[in-house]
């Protein structure tokens, strides 16, 4: 539970002008969360979860409401998949017919029975993104239902405004789907966007989250991903955050049921005054599980970085396979890390693994390209985008792969 | 080809190289020995463009270009090549693209055109195969994993795909079993012709059995002190370095 008192409460001041959630969530979850709010404020550095993560920007947060044009078309990054773009939280584009046994649509159009199981929640940007939740997506995959679309949901801010996004996603059992969730860069730049998602994994589905986040511009982003997976199920996500002002994920996966799999792959890149915090806890709760976790980063100029990853293997959850691995490359004397992996095992027959590396680019593997006749630069690039391409590489879908290159070859100049 | 005038050079303050000649002609093979500790990976080092390196007097003239003021890959670009006494393992980064891409700098830099996928290829299987060097081998992330031989081999690879004019061999026969030394040695020769120059540095007179060299040099303490024929390296193979570090002093 996060609780902490300052003198002046930000989070009050923060909700003086927000409207109130008009989506159908069940009375008692908002009003737990309005009164979760009203006991408490920010979480300072002071709190374990934040440590590293300064608020007060975002506690201080002034929107000056800008028009909101996009001057350009955001690339659609699959070929063929059924694509909803959200432009500050309106939805402007849908697929015209989808696929049966998939109802995907905005959230706004749920009804009470629907969001029944919307998570209650117990963190400060749980609660507030409940209590004003204004858009979204609901998808409910049917049970059997292989999709072989990928569902491409973008959201755009253009104006200068918090924004609160709940997205509910429910793959029944036997189901497979694949889902990506592009922030791109948009025309604000001091907005706050807060995410949440409730992810369930039925028994023997498979589903695989591919996340974005390329926001630029001064905009903070904050979200979080409740995953349960039921037996027998595959969960994959993939982060990339690349050249964003603020960002701060966390992912939390509960794993119910055995023979299960989660993969939680990261990369981030980093530069000016940038900060990007992963938070990401596995809760190994029963036997006969795989977990694996790869996380790596690079950052420039006077960046910052946070990675803390638990996992917890419960005490009857044995023969558990977990592996975490977290690495990093400063590019400059003023850019830091602090990476923090955790495992907390109460098993006895688990095999677990965690490392964390924090180093300067290799300066002689630079200079053996060099001496090869590659100029310093792409020299530079080759070897960091290698370093990061280990954990890109483990996108299966090329056209998402192919997109993530796009954006930091724009955006960094590297080449893969 | 390489004209080295009066070289001093030094690192953290401590004086290396003192005042080191050395000219190296097209066609010819040059072999320098010496002890531990002599000077001869950093006088490699100072050619290819270290930076860690300050040269504090005398010149280096390559093929008429001025090569202390260019940058290392400039060098590289003119035809200089350094075969690494340690070659360096880039985890992620394929020996194969990385040539591509050094290959096309280069053709960019000289104004040539880039070569096509099709030549590249080619090329990788032409050349590979002047060193038994498996093609698995070649389009793996560069060194990592190789053996000591296999990483040898890679640089003589390396080589053969940019056909320097001048090729610097730093203990290439290092740690080498006979087998490759002899595959080593063939791609060097292989590779040899009247326009181009090698300097082998070693410390075995028996890579010279099967790199002949023109001259062998003994560097000792910054400073060739002693230029001979092939016969030199088998003197100084029953000798020792003694009586030349005497022949030094006296001379003092
Ligand atoms: N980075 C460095 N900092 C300080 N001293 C150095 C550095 N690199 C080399 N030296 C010193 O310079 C001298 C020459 O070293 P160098 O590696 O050139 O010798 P070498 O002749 O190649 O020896 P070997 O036969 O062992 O390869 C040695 O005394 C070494 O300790
Ligand atoms: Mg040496």
């Amino acid at each position: 539970m996060e609780s902490t008192t300052i003198s002046i409460n930000k989070l009050n001041a923060f909700r003086a002008n927000l409207s109130s959630s008009t989506l159908a969530i069940p009375a008692e979850k908002l009003s737990q969360a309005f009164d979760f709010l009203a006991a408490n404020d920010f979480p300072t550095t002071r709190h374990e979860d934040w440590k590293y993560t300064r608020l007060a920007r975002i506690a201080n947060l002034k929107f000056e409401p800008q028009s909101n044009t996009i001057s350009q078309e955001t690339t659609k990054i699959c070929g063929n998949s059924l694509r909803f773009v959200f432009v500050d939280g309106t939805l402007t584009e849908k697929p015209s017919t989808l696929p049966t046994g998939l109802v995907c649509k905005n959230i706004q159009e749920c009804n009470a029975d629907e969001l029944q199981n919307i998570s209650a929640n117990s963190t400060i940007f749980e609660c507030l993104n409940l209590a004003y939740a204004q858009t979204g997506i609901y998808l409910q995959l049917a049970s059997k239902t292989v999709l072989d679309q990928a569902i491409e949901i973008v959201q755009i801010n253009t104006a200068n405004s918090f924004l609160a996004i709940r997205n509910f996603i429910d793959v029944a059992s036997f189901s497979q789907a694949e889902i990506i969730f592009n922030y791109p860069s948009a025309e604000a730049n001091n907005s706050f966007v807060n995410a949440v998602s409730d992810v369930f994994v039925g028994k023997n589905a498979h589903l695989k989250i591919y996340k974005i986040q390329s926001e630029k511009g001064a905009n903070y982003h904050v979200s979080r991903e409740n995953v349960v997976q039921e037996a027998d199920s595959n969960f994959t996500i993939s982060t990339s955050t690349i050249n964003s002002h603020f960002v701060r994920n966390d992912i939390n996966v509960q794993v119910n049921g055995q023979n299960s799999e989660t993969n939680l792959f990261g990369s981030y890149l980093l530069k000016e005054n940038q900060h990007v915090d992963n938070h990401t806890v596995i809760d190994h709760r029963v036997a006969n599980c795989l977990s694996n976790e790869l996380y790596k980063g690079v950052i420039y100029d006077k960046g910052t970085a946070v990675f803390n990853g638990k996992v917890f293997v419960r005490k009857d959850a044995q023969k558990i396979n977990a592996f975490q691995s977290n690495a990093n490359v400063l590019m400059s004397d003023d850019a830091s890390v602090n990476s923090k992996p955790e495992l907390e095992i109460y098993a006895d027959d688990v095999k677990c693994s965690h490392g964390s590396t924090t180093g300067q680019l290799d300066e002689e593997a630079v200079f053996y390209l060099r001496a090869r006749g590659i100029g310093e630069q792409s020299a530079r690039n080759l070897v960091v985008s290698a370093f990061v391409n280990d954990a890109l590489e483990k996108i299966e879908n090329e056209e998402v792969l192919n997109y993530i290159y796009g954006v930091i070859q724009k955006d960094f100049g590297w080449e893969f | 080809m390489i004209k080295i005038k009066n070289l001093h050079a030094s690192i953290d303050g401590k004086e290396i190289l003192k005042g080191l000649n050395l000219e190296v002609k097209a066609g010819e093979v040059h072999a320098i020995m010496g002890p531990n500790g002599a000077g001869k990976s950093t006088l490699a080092s100072i050619l290819a463009g270290r930076e860690e390196y300050e040269v504090t007097d005398g010149s280096v003239d390559f093929d008429g270009t001025d090569l202390l003021e260019l940058s290392t890959e400039d060098r590289a670009r003119e035809g200089l090549f350094l075969a690494f006494q340690y070659p360096v393992e880039i985890p992620g980064v394929s020996n194969v693209n990385f040539l591509r891409t050094a290959l096309n700098e280069i053709r960019e830099y000289k104004g040539e055109e880039q070569i096509s996928a099709k030549d590249f290829m080619k090329m990788v299987r032409e050349k590979s195969a002047i060193v038994e060097l498996d093609s698995k081998l070649a389009s793996r992330s560069v060194n990592e994993g190789f053996s000591g031989g296999e990483k040898k081999r890679n640089e003589i690879f390396q080589m053969a795909m940019l056909e320097p004019k001048l090729a610097i061999l730093d203990e290439t026969d290092s740690g080498l079993d006979i087998d490759a030394l002899r595959i080593v040695a063939n791609g060097v020769n292989t590779l040899k012709s009247d326009k181009n120059a090698t300097i082998v540095i070693t410390h075995y007179q028996r890579l010279l059995d099967y790199i002949v060299p023109d001259f062998v040099h003994v560097l000792y303490d910054g400073r060739i002190v002693k230029t001979g024929t092939k016969e030199l390296a088998l003197e100084l193979e029953e000798k020792g370095y003694d009586w030349i570090k005497n022949e030094v002093s006296t001379n003092v």
